[in-house]
C-alpha cells in the first residue's frame, strides 16, 4: 500500500499526501483495489473509497522479516538421531500405522495409511529403523501426548525407489488427486486440510478461480517468501498441476507487496502461462485469511457456514503447490518442509529445510537459540501461532515457523480498564464487536457471546494486538469457543445417557415380564401335571 | 343377626366411601404439570440425589415451586443451570455454580473377581464383562453415579478424574486483572 502513496507523493505536495493517507486510513474509507505496476492516481480511486471495502479490518503489524527473508534456505540441516513423527498432522482422522517396531524403512516409505474420507498418510522422512510407536508430547500448547512413530535415523538418507512421471498432464484429474492424497500432502499454510480432498471438492464444484496464497501476512515468517524467490518454477508447475487436478482454468497468485523479489520471481516463472496471474496485494495482517483474500481478489464474499468452493473459488498455499510439484513430477511424498526459525533469542535466524519429526531442541541447537533469553516459544506466527511449553516437541507438516521470542518482544500484559476506543471493532476482519463479546464471556454469558458472533471469530488476534488497554481479548474468545464446544459435548452426552438409561429400563422391564411369564407358565405346567396325576390316580 | 348387620353396614360404608373416592379421583385429579415434565427431561435422570431431593422429578417439582435455585443440580453444571434458568425465566447467578469435577469409575484389573455385581447396578450399562471375567468401564458412557463403587466386594472400582486428552483439552479463562475495577 505504501507504494501507492509513494507514487501519489510525486503528484501532490507532501503534506497533502500525508493528510490524504491518514484520511484514507479512517475506517469508513478503508478500501483498496489491487495494486497495479503502472501506479495510479489516487483521485481516480476516490469513488472506490465509498464503495464496499475490499479489505475489512486488519492491522499493520511490525514485520520482523528482514533477518530471515534475505538469506537463502538452508538445506544442510544435520540429520537428527531420532525423529518423532505424529500420526495426526492434519485435520481429520489420524493415520493408522502399518509398520512394526524394529522395521527398517527407507526415506519416503509409507509408515501409516490414511483412514477414512478426510485423513492423510504419513511417510518416513529419512531411512532408518522404527524404534517405537507410542504416546509422546504433541506440538500443542498443552503438550499432551499423542501417538507418534519414533524413527532412529541411519544417516544414509536413502530414498525408496520413486517413479517420476514423464508428462503428468497426460494423467487424469482423478489420478492427480489420488497421487496428491497418497503423498500425504496437506495445506502447508497451517490449516493442514488434506489437499486431495480439496482438489476433489474443487472438481465437483467446478471452480473457476484457484487462488494461490503467497500472502504470508504473519510477522517473522518468511518461508513462503524464500520458497517463491528460490523455487518459483516448481511452484508454478505445482499450480498448473493443481489446475489440472481440479479441471480449472485460471489461477491467481497473490503476494503481499512487502515481498517484491518473490513477486518478480513468480511473475517471471508464470510468464509463459497467461492463465496464471501473479498479483501484489497490500501488506496487512490477516491478508492471508482465506475469506479476506477471496474478498480482495474476486470481490466475492464467502457466506457464513459455506466453503469457499461453493462460490467457485478455492485457495491453496504456495508451499502446498511446491509439495504437489514434488509429489507428481518425482513421486516424492511430503517428508520435509521449510521452517522459519526466528525471534530475538535466535543468534542465527534462518529458513531451514528440516525432515518432519525433527525436535525443536535440535532446531534450536542448530540456530543457536539462547535459552536464557527465550521468554516464549511459538510454533507458527506470533499472531495465531501456539505457544509451546518446552522444546521436546516435533516439527510437523503445519510448522511454518518456530519463534523464540524475548521478553521485550512480547506484548505488555499489564491489563487496564477498557476505554471504549472501539479500535478492536475497527480492526476485526470478521466484523465482530470484540469488546462486547469479551464482556459477556467474562460474566459467563456465553449464549450472548455466541449471538454476537463468537463462532465467526477466527482467533486472528488483531483485537488483542490493537487494544491499548492490553485486554487479552482473543484469549477470551479461545476460552469461550472451547467452553461452548464442551457444553455441546456435555449436552450430547446427557442425551446419550438418557438413551442408555431408557434402554436399560426397557430391557429390565422386558426381562421382568419374561420371568413373570415363565413363572406363570411353570405354575400352569405344575397344575397341569398335578391334574393329570390326580386323573391317573382316579382312574387306577 | 349382629354379625349380619355389621357385615352389611361395613359393606355399605365401603361402597359409599369407594364411590366418593372414585368421584374425587375423577374430578379432583391433579394434572402432571407439563413444565415439571419438561424440566425433568432436562435433568440428567440418573436419580443420584446430589441435589438433596430423592430424585430428578422431585427436584424438578421443587424448581417449579420456586423452592430450589436453578443451580441445584451439581452434575449438570452451569450448562444445565443456564437451560433451567432460560426455561423458568429466572435470573441466573453463575458465580455460585461450581463446574462439576467429572469423575468416572475404573476397574483395577488386579483385584476384580468377575462377580458381575457392578455390571448389574450400572444405570447406563457402562460396565461390560461376563461372570468370572475382569470387568471394564466404558468411560464415555459412565456418568459417575458411584453405584458400582458401593456394590463391589473387593473395592477394585474407584473413581478417577477423566483423562485430559487433546480431544477435551480447553483453553482456560483469562484471569481478571488484580485491580478488579478493570471491567469494561
Ligand atoms: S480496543 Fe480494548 S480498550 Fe478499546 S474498546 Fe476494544 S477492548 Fe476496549
Ligand atoms: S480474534 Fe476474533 S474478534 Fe478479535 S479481531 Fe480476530 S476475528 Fe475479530
Ligand atoms: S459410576 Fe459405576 S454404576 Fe455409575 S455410571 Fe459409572 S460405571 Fe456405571
Ligand atoms: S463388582 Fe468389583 S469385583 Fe465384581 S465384577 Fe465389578 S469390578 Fe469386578
Amino acid at each position: 500500500m505504501l507504494k501507492i502513496y509513494l507514487n501519489t507523493a510525486e503528484l501532490i505536495p507532501d503534506g497533502v499526501a500525508k493528510a490524504l493517507k491518514n484520511f484514507l486510513y479512517l475506517p469508513f474509507f478503508r478500501s483498496f483495489t489491487p495494486y497495479s505496476e503502472s501506479g495510479s492516481d489516487v483521485f481516480k480511486r476516490l469513488p472506490d473509497f465509498f464503495s464496499k471495502p475490499r479489505i475489512r479490518g486488519g492491522v499493520h503489524a511490525e514485520q520482523h522479516k528482514a533477518a530471515t527473508a534475505t538469506q537463502a534456505i538452508v538445506t544442510n540441516f544435520p540429520l537428527p538421531k531420532k525423529l518423532y513423527i505424529p500420526l495426526q498432522q492434519h485435520v481429520g482422522k489420524p493415520a493408522e500405522p502399518l509398520i512394526k517396531v524394529g522395521d527398517k524403512v527407507l526415506k519416503g516409505q509409507l509408515l501409516a495409511y490414511s483412514q477414512g474420507m478426510i485423513s492423510a498418510p504419513v511417510h518416513a522422512p529419512t531411512s532408518g529403523i522404527i524404534v517405537d510407536v507410542n504416546d509422546y508430547p504433541a506440538p500443542h500448547p498443552s503438550a499432551l501426548p499423542i501417538r507418534m512413530i519414533v524413527l532412529e535415523t541411519d544417516g544414509k538418507d536413502k530414498w525408496l525407489a520413486t517413479k517420476p512421471v514423464a508428462d503428468p498432464f497426460l494423467l487424469t484429474a482423478e489420478d492427480i488427486s489420488l497421487r496428491v492424497g497418497a503423498a500425504g500432502i496437506v495445506g502447508l499454510g497451517g490449516a493442514t486440510f488434506p489437499t486431495a480432498v480439496k482438489l476433489n471438492m474443487g472438481r465437483e464444484n467446478q471452480i473457476d478461480t484457484l487462488i494461490i496464497n503467497g500472502a504470508e501476512c504473519e510477522p517473522y515468517l518468511s518461508c513462503d517468501d524464500r520458497l517463491m524467490q528460490e523455487r518459483a518454477e516448481q511452484i508454478i508447475d505445482g499450480v498448473r498441476l493443481m489446475l489440472h487436478g481440479m479441471e480449472a482454468e485460471s489461477a491467481v497468485v497473490a503476494i503481499e507487496d512487502n515481498k517484491p523479489q518473490a513477486y518478480l520471481a513468480m511473475q517471471k516463472a508464470a510468464e509463459p502461462y497467461p492463465l496464471i496471474k501473479v498479483i501484489q496485494i497490500p501488506t496487512r495482517y490477516p491478508m492471508g485469511w482465506d475469506r479476506q483474500l477471496i474478498r480482495y481478489v474476486t470481490g466475492k464474499e464467502v457466506p457464513v457456514g459455506c466453503r469457499s468452493s461453493e462460490i467457485g473459488v478455492t485457495i491453496h498455499n504456495v508451499g502446498t503447490a511446491h509439495a504437489v510439484h514434488k509429489a507428481i513430477r518425482y513421486g516424492q511424498p511430503l517428508v520435509s518442509r521449510v521452517v522459519t526459525v526466528s525471534g530475538g533469542a535466535v543468534a542465527r535466524p534462518m529458513n531451514v529445510e528440516v525432515p518432519l519429526g525433527t525436535l525443536l531442541s535440535e532446531l534450536f541447537d542448530f540456530c543457536q537459540v539462547n535459552p536464557e533469553q527465550t521468554a516464549r516459544i511459538i510454533m507458527g506466527g506470533p499472531m495465531m501461532g501456539d505457544s509451546l511449553p518446552h522444546t521436546g516437541l516435533p516439527t510437523v507438516k503445519a510448522t511454518s515457523g518456530i519463534l523464540a521470542l524475548t521478553l521485550g518482544e512480547l506484548k505488555n500484559t499489564d491489563e487496564q480498564p477498557c476505554i471504549r476506543c472501539a479500535s478492536c471493532i475497527s480492526v476485526c476482519p470478521a466484523g465482530l464487536r470484540p469488546l462486547d463479546m469479551a464482556n459477556n464471556i467474562r460474566i459467563n454469558q456465553l449464549d450472548i457471546a455466541v449471538d454476537l458472533g463468537l463462532k465467526d471469530c477466527i482467533s486472528c488476534g488483531c483485537c488483542s494486538y490493537i487494544c491499548p488497554s492490553n485486554i487479552p481479548l482473543v484469549q477470551y474468545f479461545k476460552y469461550a469457543s472451547g467452553e461452548v464446544a464442551a457444553r455441546q459435548q456435555a449436552q450430547h452426552k446427557s442425551g446419550q445417557t438418557k438413551r442408555l438409561i431408557d434402554d436399560r429400563n426397557l430391557r429390565m422391564e422386558r426381562i421382568a415380564r419374561q420371568q413373570h411369564e415363565e413363572e406363570l407358565a411353570r405354575i400352569a405346567a405344575k397344575a397341569e401335571r398335578e391334574r393329570l396325576k390326580a386323573a391317573q390316580e382316579a382312574t387306577t | 343377626m349382629y354379625v349380619l348387620s355389621a357385615i352389611i353396614s361395613l359393606t355399605l360404608l365401603g361402597l359409599v366411601l369407594g364411590f366418593l373416592l372414585g368421584i374425587a379421583a375423577k374430578y379432583l385429579k391433579v394434572e402432571s404439570s407439563p413444565i415439571v415434565d419438561e424440566l425433568e427431561s432436562l435433568l440428567p435422570g440418573s436419580q443420584c440425589g446430589q441435589c438433596g431431593f430423592p430424585g430428578c422429578r422431585p427436584a424438578a417439582e421443587a424448581l417449579v415451586a420456586g423452592k430450589a435455585a436453578s443451580t441445584i443440580c451439581p452434575p449438570g453444571g452451569s450448562a444445565l443451570a443456564e437451560q433451567i434458568a432460560a426455561l423458568l425465566g429466572l435470573e441466573l447467578d453463575l458465580s455460585a455454580v461450581k463446574e462439576p469435577e467429572l469423575l468416572v469409575a475404573r476397574v483395577s484389573e488386579a483385584t476384580c473377581t468377575g462377580c458381575t455385581r457392578c455390571f448389574k447396578v450400572c444405570p447406563t450399562d457402562a460396565i461390560v464383562g461376563a461372570p468370572k471375567q475382569i470387568h471394564v468401564v466404558v468411560a464415555d458412557a459412565c456418568i459417575g453415579c458411584k453405584k458400582c463403587i458401593e456394590v463391589c466386594p473387593t473395592e477394585c472400582l474407584q473413581m478417577h478424574p477423566i483423562d485430559v486428552t487433546l480431544r477435551n483439552w480447553r483453553w482456560t479463562k483469562p484471569a481478571l486483572p488484580v485491580a478488579s475495577n478493570a471491567v469494561c
